[in-house]
């Protein structure tokens, strides 16, 4: 791996090729925001809330930190009135669905959004995908995944699967923002009844 | 033959190769119109691959439906070309004739009502096409006409 | 049919054919793409068949079902060569005298031809005819010549010779440096150099490469490439084949839409015959190069025509894009160095081997050289495919080659580049048809769809539109696009419905500045070009809707009222028989009135009330005038008089 020099915030940082911008500016203990970011998994670049201003070969670009590659002299911005604006209309976005999730709130107060821009939607998912891949990069289940597409998208548990291996796992529980992935397993515990195996009541 | 012999023959027709999940699920949605669940299940088992991918894939694409269609299905295009031409009130009238939403089948099974996005015939634009036949320059007052027809 | 070893055995077999052609013989190509099919041409191709029989002619005139012809307005249409004799709108029952006036009497069957709308004159031949005449048609003109079932067709107009020239008679990189200097650029949309694409992969590392048609052609309005892929598969294919060589890939897909199912059976056919010849499969034509192509068929989704997304889709999962930081030319398919082209950017490659780079860099412009084939429709007299060279204007295609706007109505508006695209406005017509040009307007070249708008065409609700096309297409992963979108087209549904409010338009352009900026892929990042070039251009019929609950264009149901006026009705009673919900109050002699409460804007009243009476109005923005009283409803007659009506 050969070493890159590159420019963060106008800090001069070091790393290796093949690394992404997130990386090297988490090595370098400069803060950029995450939602669907997780070290165990593939970098999803969906929240785009991570993205910051780039400029190499004279061209500036607006690109997700957590999957650019860096380049020997590249000049990074994590912050700049553009990248502000999208992280503001990001979150606000986001708090449509789930105005109370913990993890928007702290955001929310530094980038300035507000809560009420925008009308309440009905599902508060904002989907980071991070149930969906761990399920399938980490425990190589798939027990819960995607359907559809567009604004229809949801996250929706496979009953065969899930009826015989969720109950007694959960650990993407944790991981989801909003209590939404709680939310979808109530409601196909609730469908699967007692069909589901282990249960100790 | 089964039901199930001829949802292998169609795997088979693939080679069962998982990257050709698209083109099988295809074949079964065209024989059967529709995409049973013992169907899915065997694509999953034979393929090996997950069902949550499978259940993305049928919900992803416009092509699959995951219940069963009508006899007959109806296309009205909304291509640019026709919505300029005034297809959104021949969508309206089609809707309040059939009491049905684009996406949904009558309870008789026989009209499944979708909307297309061009079938390529914009010169005879708005354009609805029954079962392969298309009905071109229609107007929101002639499809109770050309519906009355269909059996 | 043996197969070709060799380049030699495959010129033979061409001089064979051409041989066995007579060139005067009459012939009579019937046009049986997908819009004439859905004319009604495969009947008239029946009763050609039946009428060469029964009329004794089968030896002596050859019938051929080619693919489209481009006229699609003027279909069914055949024209029969030699002479260039071009017939239109036929029906089974004008076969017989067309052939007996044609060939038995050897004369014009005058009431089918061509008439000029201004100067009333009928004009014979197709090249006469406008809407040819202007045109270039190098990559569609041969639709016209080939029935695409018959790979011998291909064969007589010179088809594969550029392959072999490719195979035999240059290196790859010659071939890969002749579409560099060509600089023919990408006809999906992007209008990236072609070339410098090509070189990409070439230079990649990996053993591994794949080239790729895409012909998940999305655009609604735009059907270029389902009729080149339907009429003249083998020059998409031929075309393919030497982009494989000139990059090193020795394997190929061709991505089509499911919904073109003509398209999926000839490029499937024209696979089957090119490896029956050898073009196709180990050693083609003895060269050494091994080349084989699947067909994988869309399952209905716009996006996959994202080439991120298309790729994600031959491997078999749902078509969501991926970041193209590292280009798909480098890591693309199974992230090996993949080639994604267009489907008329590949029947463009055997053009410009044949005739030469520099032959193709003289047609068009300094930056968009070649031509371009378009899909002109909508609100156009002549609607059809047209393919001109790159900078010919907008108004030289719409009104010289289009026609112009039917029903004496005044253009609005073109509309080009699909839902990526943009909304160009009257001021803007003399602009010259570029991939730049166009860019700089604030919309784009795209596929090459070109939709005509016309002063009934409410701007804002084409916005509306396409965000509507769009939040239905997009597969939802990134946040700008799946959220924004939904926020704009929330917004634009309330504004058409008369529920806009002061802080809308700001709060669409935050929206709009936001999802082109940060989505993952280029469907979301250029989703907002509708809404932004119809604000650019059209920003007081946004204002008009908001401030004013009035859409100028007397389009948006929610905004408009339909109004019998009492000077013009005549008591006709058609609109009191046809409406379907029974609004109208009439009867016999008695001024009708349209009860605003029941009536569900369907419009149907105002299309039936006869022409001569023209008394159904759509009002906007206004209050109704309040409705006559009863006395004043009564019609009078007099014996010989006009209707009038008593005060």
């Amino acid at each position: 791996m050969s070493p890159i020099q590159l420019q963060i915030d106008g800090r001069t940082v070091h790393t290796e090729a093949g690394a992404t911008v997130l990386a090297a500016a988490q090595k370098a203990g400069i803060s950029i925001p995450t939602l669907c970011h997780h070290e165990k998994l593939e970098p999803y670049g969906a929240c785009r809330i991570c993205t910051v201003e780039v400029e190499s070969g004279g061209r500036t670009r607006l690109v997700a930190a957590c999957l650019y590659p860096v380049e020997e002299g590249l000049v990074v911005r994590t912050r700049s009135p553009k990248v502000d604006k999208i992280r503001k209309v990001i979150l606000e976005l986001l708090l449509a669905h789930a105005p109370d999730a913990p993890a928007l709130q702290a955001l929310a107060e530094e980038y300035g959004a507000d809560r009420n821009r925008y009308e309440k939607e009905a599902s508060f998912c904002i989907h980071c995908g991070l149930c969906v891949r761990y399920c399938a990069e980490v425990k190589k289940l798939n027990a819960v995944g995607f359907i559809d597409r567009g604004m229809r998208r949801e996250i929706s548990f496979v009953p065969e699967i899930a009826s015989q291996v969720c109950w007694n796992c959960k650990e993407c529980f944790p991981l989801c923002p909003t209590s939404a992935l709680q939310a979808a397993y109530v409601l196909v515990e609730g469908l699967l009844g007692s069909t589901r195996g282990g249960n100790p009541e | 033959m089964t039901h199930l012999e001829r949802i292998d023959q169609i795997i088979d027709k693939h080679q069962a190769e998982p990257s050709l999940l698209i083109q099988v699920l295809l074949d079964i949605q065209a024989e059967n119109h529709w995409l049973p669940p013992e169907a899915l299940d065997r694509v999953a088992e034979r393929l090996k691959v997950p069902m949550a991918r499978i259940r993305h894939i049928a919900t992803f694409y416009k092509a699959f439906s995951l219940t069963p269609k009508g006899r007959h299905e109806i296309h009205i295009c909304m291509g640019t070309a026709c919505h300029v031409r005034g297809a959104q009130r021949v969508l309206s009238s089609v809707e309040d004739l059939l009491g049905i939403r684009p996406g949904e089948t009558d309870l008789e099974l026989k009209f499944t009502l979708e909307t297309v996005n061009c079938l390529g015939c914009c010169a005879l634009g708005p354009v609805m096409e029954i079962d392969g036949r298309t009905h071109g320059k229609i107007t929101p007052s002639q499809t109770a006409e050309v519906l009355k027809n269909y059996e | 049919m043996a197969r070709f070893h060799s380049p030699e055995a495959l010129e033979s077999y061409r001089k064979g054919l051409l041989t066995d052609r007579d060139p005067n013989k009459p012939c009579i190509g019937l046009c049986t793409g997908s819009a004439c099919q859905a004319s009604g041409s495969l009947k008239v191709a029946e009763r050609i068949e039946a009428e060469l029989e029964k009329q004794g002619l089968k030896g002596r005139v050859n019938f051929r079902k080619t693919g489209c012809h481009g006229f699609c307005e003027r279909g069914p249409m055949v024209v029969i060569q030699p002479e260039e004799i071009a017939y239109f709108q036929l029906q089974p029952e004008d076969v017989p005298e067309i052939l007996t006036r044609t060939f038995q009497e050897k004369t014009i069957a005058e009431k089918y031809l061509y008439t000029d709308p201004q100067s009333g004159e009928r004009l014979v031949r197709e090249s006469e005819i406008p809407f040819y005449k202007f045109q270039q048609r190098l990559v569609f003109g041969s639709n016209g010549n080939i029935d695409p079932k018959n790979i011998d067709d291909y064969l007589a107009l010179g088809g594969y010779s550029a392959l072999t020239k490719a195979l035999f008679r240059m290196t790859p990189e010659e071939v890969l440096e002749e579409v560099k200097k060509s600089h023919l650029r990408g006809r999906g949309g992007g209008g990236f150099p072609t070339g410098r694409k090509w070189e990409e992969s070439r230079r990649a590392p990996g053993e591994i490469k794949y080239v790729i048609v895409n012909a998940d052609e999305g655009d609604p309005g735009a059907y270029m490439d389902r009729s080149l892929l339907e009429g003249n598969p083998h020059s998409v294919l031929e075309g393919l084949i030497i982009g494989a060589y000139a990059v090193g890939a020795q394997e190929g897909f061709v991505y089509v839409r499911q919904e073109y199912p003509l398209a999926v059976e000839n490029i499937n056919l024209a696979i089957e015959q090119a490896r029956a010849y050898g073009f196709l499969g180990k050693d083609i034509l003895g060269s050494g190069f091994d080349f084989e192509v699947k067909v994988h068929r869309g399952a209905g989704a716009f996006v996959c025509g994202e080439s991120s997304a298309l790729m994600t889709a031959l491997e078999g999962r749902a078509g969501e894009p991926r970041p193209k930081y590292i280009h798909t030319a480098v890591k693309g398919l199974w992230d090996r160095p993949s080639v994604l082209n267009n489907v008329e950017t590949w029947a463009n490659v055997p053009l410009i081997i044949n005739n030469g780079a520099d032959w193709f860099a003289r047609i068009g412009t300094d930056r968009s050289k070649g031509t371009k084939i378009f899909s002109l429709v909508g609100k156009i007299a002549h609607t059809g495919l047209v393919e001109v060279p790159m900078g010919v204007t907008l108004r030289d295609i719409i009104f010289k080659i289009g026609g112009g706007i039917p029903g004496g109505k005044k253009f609005k508006a073109v509309q080009t580049g699909g839902p990526s695209g943009g909304c160009l406005p009257e001021s803007l017509l003399d602009l010259p048809v570029g991939f730049d040009e166009l860019t700089q307007a604030g919309s784009m070249m795209g596929s090459g769809g070109m939709i005509v708008m016309d002063e009934d065409t409410c701007m804002v609700d084409v916005a509306r539109y396409f965000l509507d096309f769009l939040t239905d297409e997009s597969c939802g992963k990134c946040v700008p696009c799946r959220e924004g979108m939904r926020q704009m087209l929330k917004i634009l549904t309330r504004i058409t419905q008369g529920h806009g409010k002061e802080g809308d338009i700001e709060r669409l352009e935050e929206l709009a500045e936001v999802t082109g900026e940060a989505s993952l892929c280029a469907l979301g990042r250029s989703a907002p070009n509708p809404l932004l070039s119809t604000l650019r251009y059209f920003r007081e019929e946004y204002e008009a809707h908001i401030r004013e609950k009035r859409c100028p264009a007397l389009s948006c149901k929610a905004l408009i009222a339909y109004y019998i006026d009492p000077e013009k009705c005549q008591a006709c009673q058609i609109c009191f028989r046809k409406c379907p919900v029974m609004a109208i109050d009439g009867g016999k002699n008695r001024i009708h009135i349209i009860d605003q409460d029941k009536c569900t804007k369907c419009g149907t009243c105002f299309e039936v009330c006869p022409d001569r009476f023209k008394a159904v109005r759509k009002i906007s923005g206004q209050p109704l005038p309040p409705p006559l009283p009863e006395e004043a409803r009564v019609i009078v007659r007099g014996a010989g008089k006009k209707a009038q009506t008593i005060e």
